[in-house]
C-alpha cells in the first residue's frame, strides 16, 4: 500500500492510496470551508441539487442511468463536519476494471462523470433550476427535522448544541430547516460559486489505478477547480468546562431515557503529544465492550442497555452516551463518573490497560481494510492538520502509551454538560 | 479432505470442509487484509419457536425471544476466558440474532488462532444459572424499550404483521418484556442442545487465515455425537394475500414513516439466492432511482431520499417492501400498484435492463470488498442451499420475463399491505 499527498495548487491538494486489496476504487471531491450559520444551508444543499441532474444527465433518472451503465458507480453527494469545517462534496465508489465483464476502463468515465454532476450542473436561465432547489430544499428541511428520529444519535445531537452553544461546533452541518425552505435557486447558485472559488479543495481517490493516470485524470476532469485560493480552516479549542456543570433536560414521547454526558478533553487533540495516550483513555473508559462503562454500569450493575464513549479528537471532545430507566438517571451518572474517578485514581489492572492499548491498535490498523474509512481517515488529517500522518507512527505511539499517560489524560478530561431526555410524564 | 472451489471472475477461491462432527467450514484467503473475520452461525433464530427434536421428545414450544435472548446469554461464559482472550488481542467480538439465523463473530488483527478457540468455545459450551437469566432479563427488557421506540422497526413490524397471518417471522426478534420473562436456564439449554450442533451450524473465516488451520481448530473444539438437527415447525402454509391492507399509530417522528410490502412466494432450497436476485432487480425495475417511476415520484415530492425498496425472504417466507417517509403514502401504494401492471402489460425496456443487471452485479462485487459480508453472505447461503459466488452465473440466466412473472404475481392490491407511523400530535416535544 502506497500513500501518497501532493499539492496541485495553493489550497488544492490530491492524496492517493494505491493498493490491489480491493474490488473497487474509491474517488472522493472535498470542498471545506469554515462551518457558519450564514453559509452552512447553502453549502449543505448545493451536492443535493447538483445530484439531481448535469447538463448532459438533467434528471436522476438519467444521471443514475449513467451510474449503472458503470456497473453502479455509487456516486453520492456527501456533507461532513470536521470540528468547525463544514465539508461538502462526492464520493464516488467504482468497480476496479479487473472485473468488468466487458474489459471496460471504469476510472476515467467516473470521474467524468462526478466532474460534470460536480461543475456542469443542469440550469434554467445561467443559474440552478428553481424546482430542483425548491425540492431539495424541501427534503433538506425534512431531513433536519427528521434527526429527532433516532433518539440516541438526537441526545447527543443536543448535548453538543447546549454544550458547544456559542461556537461555530454548535452549528448543524446540514444549516437550518427555515433557511433550506427558504433559499431560492439565484442565492444558492452564487453561494456554491462562492464555495467553488474560496473552499479548500481535496482530491481522493484509492484503488489500484497508478498515480499518474490519478493525477492525468484529475487535472482533465476537474480543471475548474485547480486554480490556487487561499482558505484558512480552524477550530476553537475550548479547554475549560462549563462552572458549574450545566444540566439540560428535554421531554419527548419516549419509553426508554437517554443520557448524554458531554466532557472537555483539556486541550488535547489530533497532534497533540498526548492524543495517543486520550484514543486509549477512551477506550479503557467507555469506547470498546471490554471498557469499564460496558463491563461496570452496564454489565454488573445493570443501569444501562447501552453506554460507550466517544470522542471528536478535533475539536477536544469526549461525549459518554447511554440508554437509562428513567428512574435511574441520577444513578447512572454517578456511576459514569465513578468509572472515571477510578482511572484517574490509577485503579485499573495492567491487562486492562494492555487491551485497551490493543483495542486501538486493531481498530486503527482495521481502517486500512476500509477504502471509506481511509478516505475519510485521510481527509479529516488535510482538514485538522494539513498533512497526513502514516498510521504505522500512530500505532507505534499509542502502543508506547503507559498508565501515567492515561492518568494524565483522566484527570484533564473534565465535566462540561449533562443531557437527559426523558418521558413526557417523567420526573 | 479440505477443497478448494476457484471462482475465476470474482477472482476469488473458497476453501470448504464437511467436518466430521457435521460443521460445514469456509474459508477466503486474503492474505492482502490486515484483519481476520471469522463468524460461526447455527441455523437458528427468532422464527424457530415450535420444534421438536430427533432423539425423542413431542413438539417443544419456546417463548418469543427466546433466540436472541440465547445469544445474548452465550456470551456469559463461567470463566470469562473467551471476553479475556478477545480483549487481550484487541479484538472487536459481537453476535446478532435475526429471523433464521444467529451469528458469532469478531474480527482482530493479531492472535487469530486464539480468538478462533475462544469464539468456538463460547458458543459451544453454556453455562446458564437462574442469576445470570434474571440478569440479563432485565437488559433485554431495555433492549424491547429501546426497539419499541424506534419508529423504523415499529413499522416494519407492523408490516410484517399485516403481510403475514401466522408466520412466525411476524413475531418481534427480541420479543416481548412478558415472553422473555417466562424464560428458564432449562429452556435455554434445550435450545442450545436442539439447534447449536455441529450440523447446524457453518464457520466462516476471511482475511489473511490458513483455511487448513480453521478446520483443524473446528474439529478439535467442537463436540462430536449429535444426530440430526431439530425439525422446526413454521405452522400452516400462508395464504396468498395480506391480513389486512393497512395499519397504522402515531409514535414522535417528525414525518410520516411507512412501509409499504407486497407478499411473496417462499423460494425451494436452492433457489434462494436467484429468487434473491431477481426480486432484487424487480425493485430496481420498479422503482430504483434510474427508474421512470422513482424520478416522477420524487419530483412531486411524495418520496424523498429515504425511500428504499428491497426483498427480504425467510424459510416459509418472502416479501418485496419499499419504505421511507412520505407525507402521502397511501398514493405511493396506488402509483407503486399502477407501475407494476403497466410494467407486466409493456414489459421492461431493453436498454434499462442491461443497466440495470451491471449495476447489480457491479454493487455485489462491491459487497465483497467487506470481510464481513463475505462471510455472512456465504453463511447465509449455504443454509438456504445456494452457493453465493456463482452470482455472476445466475445473473446471466436471469431474464426481464423473469422479473415481469415475478411481479405481475406479487405486486398485487390483495398482496400488498401498508404500515404507516404517523407524528404523535406536539405538546411540549
Amino acid at each position: 500500500m502506497e500513500q501518497i499527498h501532493k499539492k496541485l495548487a495553493a489550497g488544492v491538494e490530491l492524496a492517493m492510496t494505491r493498493t490491489e486489496q480491493f474490488k473497487t476504487g474509491l474517488l472522493s471531491v472535498t470542498l471545506a470551508a469554515p462551518l457558519r450559520a450564514d453559509t452552512a444551508t447553502a453549502y449543505a444543499l448545493a451536492p443535493d441539487v447538483l445530484y439531481r441532474g448535469s447538463r448532459n444527465y438533467p434528471d436522476i433518472q438519467r444521471l443514475s442511468a449513467a451510474a449503472d451503465q458503470l456497473y453502479g458507480a455509487a456516486l453520492g453527494p456527501t456533507v461532513r463536519q470536521r470540528g468547525e469545517s463544514q465539508c461538502v462534496g462526492f464520493l464516488c465508489s467504482l468497480m476496479d476494471d479487473r472485473y468488468a465483464l466487458d474489459g471496460m476502463a471504469l476510472l476515467e468515465p467516473a470521474a467524468r462523470l462526478v466532474s460534470e454532476v460536480l461543475l456542469d450542473p443542469a440550469t434554467s436561465g445561467g443559474i440552478f433550476r428553481e424546482d430542483y432547489v425548491r425540492g431539495e430544499g424541501e427534503n433538506l428541511a425534512d431531513e433536519i427535522e427528521a434527526r429527532i428520529n433516532d433518539k440516541r444519535s438526537w441526545s447527543i445531537f443536543r448535548l453538543t448544541q447546549e454544550m458547544c452553544a456559542g461556537e461555530a461546533y454548535a452549528l448543524d452541518k446540514l444549516g437550518s430547516a427555515a433557511q433550506a425552505r427558504e433559499l431560492d435557486a439565484r442565492t444558492l447558485w452564487s453561494a456554491y460559486q462562492q464555495l467553488c472559488r474560496q473552499a479548500r479543495v481535496i482530491f481522493y481517490y484509492g484503488g489500484s489505478a497508478r498515480p499518474e493516470r490519478v493525477e492525468e485524470m484529475v487535472r482533465s476532469c476537474f480543471q475548474p477547480l485547480l486554480e490556487g485560493r487561499d482558505m484558512v480552516l480552524s477550530c476553537q479549542v475550548v479547554d475549560e468546562p462549563a462552572h458549574p456543570v450545566r444540566y439540560v433536560t428535554d421531554r419527548l414521547d419516549v419509553t426508554q431515557g437517554k443520557l448524554a454526558m458531554g466532557f472537555r478533553t483539556g486541550g488535547i487533540v489530533l497532534g497533540h503529544e498526548l492524543y495517543p495516550a486520550l484514543l486509549v483513555c477512551n477506550a479503557l473508559f467507555g469506547g470498546t465492550a471490554h471498557s469499564k462503562l460496558f463491563e461496570h454500569v452496564r454489565e454488573q450493575l445493570s443501569l444501562c442497555y447501552f453506554v460507550s464513549s466517544m470522542l471528536d479528537t478535533l475539536k477536544g471532545l469526549m461525549a459518554v452516551s447511554s440508554g437509562v430507566e428513567f428512574a435511574d438517571f441520577g444513578r447512572a451518572e454517578e456511576a459514569i463518573l465513578e468509572q472515571l474517578e477510578e482511572i484517574r485514581r490509577g485503579q485499573f489492572t495492567r491487562e486492562e490497560l494492555h487491551a485497551a492499548v490493543q483495542a486501538v491498535v486493531n481498530s486503527l490498523t482495521s481502517r486500512k481494510d476500509s477504502q471509506g474509512q481511509m478516505e475519510d481517515d485521510c481527509v479529516t488529517q488535510l482538514i485538522a492538520r494539513g498533512t497526513v500522518t502514516d498510521w504505522r507512527q500512530t500505532v507505534s505511539g499509542v502502543e508506547r502509551v503507559t498508565a501515567r499517560d492515561i492518568i494524565q489524560v483522566a484527570r484533564m478530561l473534565e465535566l462540561d454538560t449533562v443531557y437527559r431526555l426523558t418521558g413526557k410524564d417523567g420526573q | 479432505m479440505m477443497q478448494s472451489l476457484d471462482y475465476a471472475t470474482l477472482r476469488e477461491t473458497v476453501y470448504t470442509q464437511k467436518l466430521s462432527n457435521g460443521l460445514q467450514v469456509m474459508v477466503v484467503r486474503r492474505p492482502e487484509y490486515s484483519k481476520q473475520f471469522a463468524f460461526f452461525a447455527a441455523r437458528y433464530g427468532g422464527m424457530d419457536l415450535r420444534f421438536r427434536e430427533e432423539d425423542g421428545g413431542g413438539w417443544v414450544e419456546t417463548p418469543a425471544g427466546i433466540a436472541h435472548f440465547l445469544e445474548h446469554k452465550m456470551f456469559d461464559t463461567e470463566d470469562g476466558a473467551a471476553l479475556k482472550t478477545w480483549a487481550s488481542n484487541g479484538a472487536v467480538d459481537n453476535a446478532f440474532t435475526a429471523a433464521d439465523i444467529t451469528g458469532y463473530y469478531f474480527e482482530g488483527t493479531r492472535g487469530f488462532e486464539d480468538n478462533l478457540r475462544a469464539l468456538l468455545n463460547l458458543v459451544s459450551v453454556p453455562y446458564f444459572t437462574r442469576e445470570n437469566v434474571a440478569k440479563e432479563q432485565g437488559i433485554i427488557a431495555q433492549e424491547i424499550r429501546m426497539c419499541q421506540d424506534d419508529p423504523e422497526d415499529t413499522a416494519y413490524y407492523q408490516l410484517l404483521e399485516s403481510l403475514y397471518a401466522h408466520h412466525p417471522i411476524r413475531t418481534r426478534i427480541v420479543g416481548s418484556e412478558e415472553s422473555i420473562g417466562a424464560l428458564t436456564p432449562e429452556l435455554l439449554h434445550q435450545c442450545h442442545r436442539a439447534f447449536y450442533r455441529p450440523g447446524n451450524m457453518v464457520l466462516c473465516a476471511a482475511g489473511n487465515v490458513d483455511p487448513e488451520r480453521v478446520a483443524q481448530l473446528a474439529e478439535e473444539i467442537l463436540p462430536t455425537g449429535f444426530s440430526s438437527p431439530a425439525t422446526v415447525d413454521l405452522g400452516q402454509p400462508e395464504p396468498p394475500g395480506a391480513v389486512r391492507n393497512y395499519a397504522g399509530r402515531k409514535m414522535a417522528v417528525a414525518m410520516p414513516v411507512f412501509d409499504l410490502g407486497f407478499k411473496g412466494t417462499a423460494a425451494p432450497a436452492g433457489a434462494c439466492l436467484r429468487q434473491e436476485l431477481v426480486a432484487g432487480l424487480a425493485c430496481d425495475v420498479l422503482c430504483g432511482p434510474s427508474s421512470a417511476w422513482y424520478n416522477r415520484m420524487y419530483e412531486s415530492g411524495v418520496i424523498n431520499g429515504s425511500f428504499d425498496c428491497f426483498y427480504d425472504a425467510a424459510p416459509g417466507c418472502a416479501h418485496i417492501a419499499a419504505g421511507g417517509e412520505s407525507r402521502e403514502p397511501e398514493r405511493v401504494r396506488e402509483e407503486l400498484l399502477a407501475e407494476a401492471r403497466r410494467l407486466v402489460r409493456e414489459g421492461v425496456d431493453p436498454a434499462l435492463w442491461e443497466r440495470l443487471k451491471r449495476a447489480a452485479y457491479g454493487s455485489m462485487v462491491r459487497r465483497l470488498n467487506s470481510l464481513e459480508s463475505t462471510c455472512i453472505d456465504l453463511a447465509q447461503c449455504y443454509f438456504d442451499g445456494d452457493d453465493y459466488l456463482r452470482f455472476p452465473q445466475l445473473f446471466q440466466s436471469i431474464e426481464p420475463e423473469d422479473v415481469v412473472q415475478l411481479m405481475g404475481a406479487w405486486i398485487t392490491p390483495e398482496r400488498s399491505a401498508l404500515s404507516v407511523i404517523e407524528p404523535a400530535d406536539k405538546e411540549n416535544g
